[in-house]
């Protein structure tokens, strides 16, 4: 039977969506939270695992590679926040400058557009091999969802401490965060940071699980994760309100989206074509705030401006 | 407390829209003043207070704060010394935060941000208690997303977060005139409560020649970026809306044209 092709193929795809899930984590902090859509990604992504890939390869600990690709992934936050603050750039410019850039950066990091790693002269920790028929504590699946766990932990304590919450503020209200004597530019170049690191975190647990660092790796990075955040959001919303929960309802909203691609591929869809569904679905999915308000409210609402 | 030594403004520089919005204007507050600044569209009264704010750098002149010049500081390092609220409800607080989120955001303006918890167990106390004195409920509804009040619990709350570490000046920019009458009319008695509990230094626009003369010990007209009325002590105590008009076409040589600012 067909369908048992397909069940083969679901560990992967959980394991995969758990990945994106980090990923999606780092989208989220800036596009809700700071509220600013960062390009960047697309090019952190492969930092992440160019850096991982040449550290493992150069014969460094897996884990000193995975904190050197993060660091590296906050060092391209840095940029496109200094671009954004110090120079006045418009954050979604920014982003694309910082991408741009660095293509070149993780050419230079690979030599090549391309560097392949192999399972079984490295130890890596997270492998496509290592998602069935190995024992459960090397189980990519659950290696990857501890990670989550500690993660969503640590960002949950973050941003409920005075310096997360005054983060918080400048994503929601930036004239009122600076009268609260808030440093906004600080603060967003420090979310961006924090966002890219995680990004390029995923991107270094990507490239070591299917085996190779690619220059393409993040393209199309950004909207691959606002799907998984919007599919979060539209299961999950309403039982999660929690930060916490919130969080991990948008790894889950990434599981989601690598099940139903394993379900398009299985279905024999073309898979070029799935950029192109993604992309329509994460469009559709975007214009339902604006629909809602424009077509569906009762009536609309006027600013108040009466003056007495 | 307050000293502002001829400052100017000018926007748009250059271009056809050029607009000198603050010419050399000069004004001193006493400590524990309470100033009220009426003036007509465009007559420069939120320009000055965004320039006291720091909200952009003004071209010429100094600003003291209780002896400080913070002519050159960001906004944000500004904010140590003042308390603002906005004339938009929505610009003061934060929507998507809970009230005493929003209020520890408030407590710990001037101080360095750190990794501690951003709201301790030992503050919740005070929150309710301060919420209490404003008599709409809030005290039972800690957790709540600001985003769920209405415009005048909003700007309630923002008074409460301007003034809850004592600011040395107390800036209001027609914090009520988006409001409906009877609930602008309870915001300003809280104000007042607040300002005078607390001997702050307050400068506060209205568009309400009533609430102008009524209210504070001084009164301040504005007209194209300058001030031109400037009524104080015992004179400000028996103003009437008749004699400002009257006050107002001396200076000027023309009628006062905003029928709004006569029948509010």
């Amino acid at each position: 039977m067909e369908i048992i092709k397909l069940i083969n193929a679901l560990p992967g795809a959980v394991a995969q969506g758990l990945i994106w899930g980090i990923m999606a984590i780092g989208v989220y902090i800036t596009y809700r939270v700071l509220d600013i859509a960062d390009l960047t990604v697309d090019g952190s992504m492969c930092t992440g695992g160019a850096v991982c890939i040449m550290m493992m390869l150069s014969g460094q600990n897996v884990w000193v590679s995975l904190l050197c690709a993060l660091l590296a992934g906050m060092a391209a936050g840095l940029a496109t926040g200094l671009f954004h603050t110090f120079m006045g750039i418009p954050a979604i410019l920014s982003g694309i400058l910082t991408q741009l850039g660095l293509w070149s950066v993780n050419l230079k990091i690979m030599g090549k557009a391309n560097q392949a790693i192999n399972v079984d002269k490295y130890k890596l920790l997270v492998s496509l091999r290592f998602v069935k028929g190995v024992s459960v504590y090397k189980n990519t699946i659950f290696v990857v969802a501890v990670i989550i766990v500690i993660l969503i932990a640590v960002l949950y304590w973050f941003f409920g401490t005075e310096l997360g919450c005054s983060i918080r503020a400048t994503g929601c209200n930036d004239r009122m965060a600076r009268a609260q004597g808030i440093n906004t530019d600080f603060n967003r170049v420090l979310g961006l940071m924090i966002s890219n690191g995680l990004v390029a975190f995923s991107g270094a647990l990507l490239s070591q699980y299917q085996g190779f660092a690619d220059i393409n790796m993040g393209r199309g990075a950004i909207v691959i994760g606002l799907a998984a955040v919007i599919i979060g959001e539209a299961l999950f919303g309403r039982i999660f309100h929690n930060f916490g929960f919130r969080l991990l309802g948008l790894v889950l909203g990434s599981v989601v989206y690598y099940l139903v691609v394993q379900a398009v591929i299985w279905r024999g869809i073309d898979t070029d074509l799935l950029k192109l569904l993604t992309a329509l679905v994460v469009a559709v999915f975007l214009a339902i705030p604006t629909w809602k308000s424009r077509y569906f409210s009762g009536h609309g609402k006027k600013p108040a401006k009466s003056k007495q | 407390m307050l000293e502002i030594k001829n400052i100017s403004k000018t926007f748009n520089a250059g271009t056809v829209n050029e607009k000198q919005a603050l010419k050399e204007v000069s004004l001193t507050l006493e400590d524990g003043d309470f100033v009220t600044v009426i003036g007509g569209n465009g007559a420069g009264k939120s320009t000055l207070l965004n320039a006291i704010a720091g909200v952009w750098p003004v071209d010429d002149g100094q600003i003291l704060i209780d002896g400080q010049n913070v002519t050159r500081l960001p906004e944000h390092k500004r904010a140590v010394y003042l308390g603002r609220v906005f004339q938009d409800p929505m610009n003061g607080t934060a929507a998507t935060m809970g009230i005493e989120e929003n209020l520890a955001l408030a407590l710990r303006r001037g101080k360095t941000r750190t990794l501690r918890k951003g709201i301790r167990a030992s503050e919740r106390e005070t929150y309710r208690e301060l919420l209490a004195t404003l008599g709409l409920g809030l005290e039972d509804r800690l957790t709540s997303k600001v985003g769920l009040l209405s415009g005048g619990q909003r700007q309630a709350l923002t008074l409460l977060m301007a003034t809850l570490k004592k600011p040395k000046l107390l800036l209001l920019d027609e914090h009520t005139a988006a409001l409906d009458p009877k609930t602008a009319a309870k915001v300003l008695a809280t104000t007042d409560e607040i300002v005078n509990r607390d001997h702050l230094t307050t400068l506060m626009i209205t568009h309400n020649m009533k609430d102008a003369i009524v209210h504070g010990n001084r009164l301040i007209m504005m007209m194209d970026g300058r001030i031109i009325l400037d009524i104080r002590g015992e004179e400000k105590k028996h103003l009437t809306v008749e004699d400002l008009l009257h006050k107002f076409e001396e200076v000027s040589g023309e009628e006062f044209a905003n029928d709004k600012a006569i029948l509010g």
